[in-house]
């Protein structure tokens, strides 16, 4: 069978069971509001850019999706925000058990300082699953592409891996607990080209199963990963306070080819930002 | 090949720049304040060197087999040793932690982990204050709250002297060694859905264990030198203490009672008492060092 083309997909507004969705959302931290007025909604299975130029919110954003932004001071939000139907910010919402579900790799990556076994069973510990441990490793592992390397090594620690290998141990200690969604946040700003496109391949295979939500400064990765593109961009208010808001959000090929806007046009092609 | 001449004069004037000399008048500037300055660290290293040096020569020629073994020598006795004081110092020191280390520990790891700032900022400034309170008012309490109520001077009581003096130490180290620990690890942690106390446990505290086992060391050390908690708590004996209830000798209080006395068989044992002690301080923050460096 053959694949569909990216250039199939229908636009994300379309989507009529979309894993992650904003209504109107605006976001907070104290006085400052940071990101206004977002509604969009994220296809399952699928990878998602988040673009755009510093301090348009991008990265605010991808951790509302997983209630992290809970843990700054004077965060606070408008609108609201849904994992399938469930509002993630309702009332009986258990942020743990969220972020259990919704994964995430940062952009540093930030092994723990354990051994690479103990870095991948963390999740599973903690969590006090009933799992065989080493097969958990191993599958985790292999996923992430980096079983081969670290084989005979698990007792090692994780951060005397190269910066390539522990992302790809974060990605690994991510999925070990089979979340449904993982957020990224630049995952490759701190890697080397090399090491960029073995994730970059990663993510294309972790996609068949998982929802990855990335946020990104490369344009170049995000047209070669990214099924859905949204394009972010910061406005300034009378001010000078800086907020961000979305403005352009479809298919990765109808952003970078036929951007509706004249600022996502300016911005996929290089001229600003 | 183009030589240095080819260049324009924008270039010569650039090449001119960075390579003449510096005056010779910087130069003897430079030179000047740097031997200053090195002096000055020498200066500042001699009374720690006179200190290991004096006490060195003074203490080693009694620090023999029996001064571990024996009891104080009454005042005009030669010989003796100080083996109830060693072992009075090293019980109430472990009385001292065994109190203070939970407390300081678990205060630390509320304060940097789970106050609001306001609460945290009040208590790190009330820590801080307890940590500049003189030794001799910790004994002072002690003896006001326990030696007066229990009616005797005792282990206990300067155990518990000591655990004052300590709990500002470890607070201080042990909350400075949590919040050194990238909240990136506490965030991945969080981020895989781990609660906020699994984090703590198994994540940051593990990671800020080297740190915490240096402050513990430096506490310790600190405690078994002090004398003043102690005058007013454990006071001192010539003899074993028959238990944990009774005055009990320390290395401490013995050179405070020994040093300046007109009897020579208990002043060369002050000496080598303080020998001791001071190696113990030394050894431990040898120690420590070592193991944050693992």
């Amino acid at each position: 069978m053959q694949e569909p083309t990216r250039s199939d997909l229908p636009s994300p507004a379309q989507v009529s069971w979309p894993i992650l969705s904003t209504e109107n959302l605006s976001i907070y931290y104290g006085d400052f509001l940071a990101l206004r007025d977002v509604t969009m909604a994220i296809p399952e299975r699928k990878i998602t850019a988040l673009i755009g130029p510093s301090g348009c919110g991008k990265s605010t954003l991808l951790r509302c999706f997983n209630r992290l932004n809970d843990l700054i001071d004077g965060f606070r939000i408008q609108g609201q925000v849904f994992y399938y139907k469930q509002d993630l910010y309702g009332e009986t919402v258990d942020a743990v058990q969220v972020r259990r579900r919704i994964g995430m790799v940062f952009q540093q990556p930030n092994p723990f300082p354990k051994s690479i076994y103990d870095n991948i069973a963390f999740g599973a510990r903690a969590l006090g699953l009933q799992v065989d441990l080493d097969e958990l490793v191993e599958r985790s592992l292999r996923q992430a592409v980096l079983w081969d390397e670290v084989k005979d090594k698990l007792k090692t620690n994780g951060l005397e891996l190269s910066g390539g290998q522990q992302q790809r141990l974060c990605i690994a200690r991510a999925i070990s607990i089979k979340p449904d969604v993982i957020l990224m946040d630049e995952p490759c700003a701190s890697l080397d080209p090399i090491s960029t496109l073995k994730i970059e391949e990663l993510l294309r295979d972790l996609a068949q199963e998982y929802t990855i939500v990335t946020v990104t400064h490369n344009m170049q990765q995000a047209s070669r990963i990214a099924d859905f593109t949204a394009f972010f961009n910061a406005q300034a208010d009378e001010k000078g306070k800086r907020s961000g808001y979305l403005v352009e959000y479809g298919t990765t090929d109808q952003i970078f080819q036929d951007p509706q806007e004249e600022a996502t046009r300016r911005y996929v092609s290089g001229q600003f930002g | 090949m183009a030589t240095a001449s080819d260049f324009p004069p924008r270039a010569q004037a650039a090449m001119a720049a960075v390579a003449s000399r510096p005056a010779s008048h910087q130069r003897l500037g430079e030179a000047f304040w740097t031997g200053l300055a090195g002096l000055f660290t020498l200066l500042a290293l001699i009374p720690l060197l006179l200190v290991i040096g004096y006490v060195l020569y003074r203490g080693a020629s009694r620090l023999d087999f029996e001064a571990f073994v024996s009891l104080p020598p009454m005042p005009l006795a030669e010989g003796g040793g100080f083996a109830n004081a060693l072992v009075g110092t090293v019980v109430m020191v472990a009385i001292g932690a065994a109190v203070s280390v939970p407390f300081g520990i678990l205060a630390a790891i509320y304060l940097s982990e789970f106050s609001s700032g306001a609460v945290a900022r009040w208590i790190r400034f009330a820590t801080n204050v307890l940590s500049g309170v003189p030794s001799i008012l910790m004994g002072v309490f002690i003896y006001g709250i326990f030696v007066v109520t229990t009616r005797s001077f005792s282990a206990i009581a300067g155990g518990f002297a000591l655990a004052v003096l300590m709990l500002p130490i470890l607070v201080r180290t042990t909350d400075e060694s949590l919040q050194i620990v990238p909240v990136s690890l506490r965030w991945a942690a969080l981020g895989m859905g781990a609660s906020k106390l699994q984090t703590v446990v198994r994540v940051v505290l593990p990671a800020a264990l080297p740190a915490i086992a240096t402050g513990i060391t430096l506490a310790v050390a600190r405690a078994a030198g002090e004398t003043a908690p102690l005058i007013f708590t454990a006071l001192f004996s010539q003899y074993w203490a028959r238990g944990l209830w009774e005055p009990t000798a320390s290395l401490s209080v013995l050179i405070y009672n020994f040093a300046a006395v007109p009897y020579a068989g208990q002043r060369s044992l002050a000496w080598a008492a303080s020998l001791i002690l001071v190696l113990t301080v030394l050894l431990a923050s040898i120690l420590a060092r070592w193991v944050t460096r693992k």
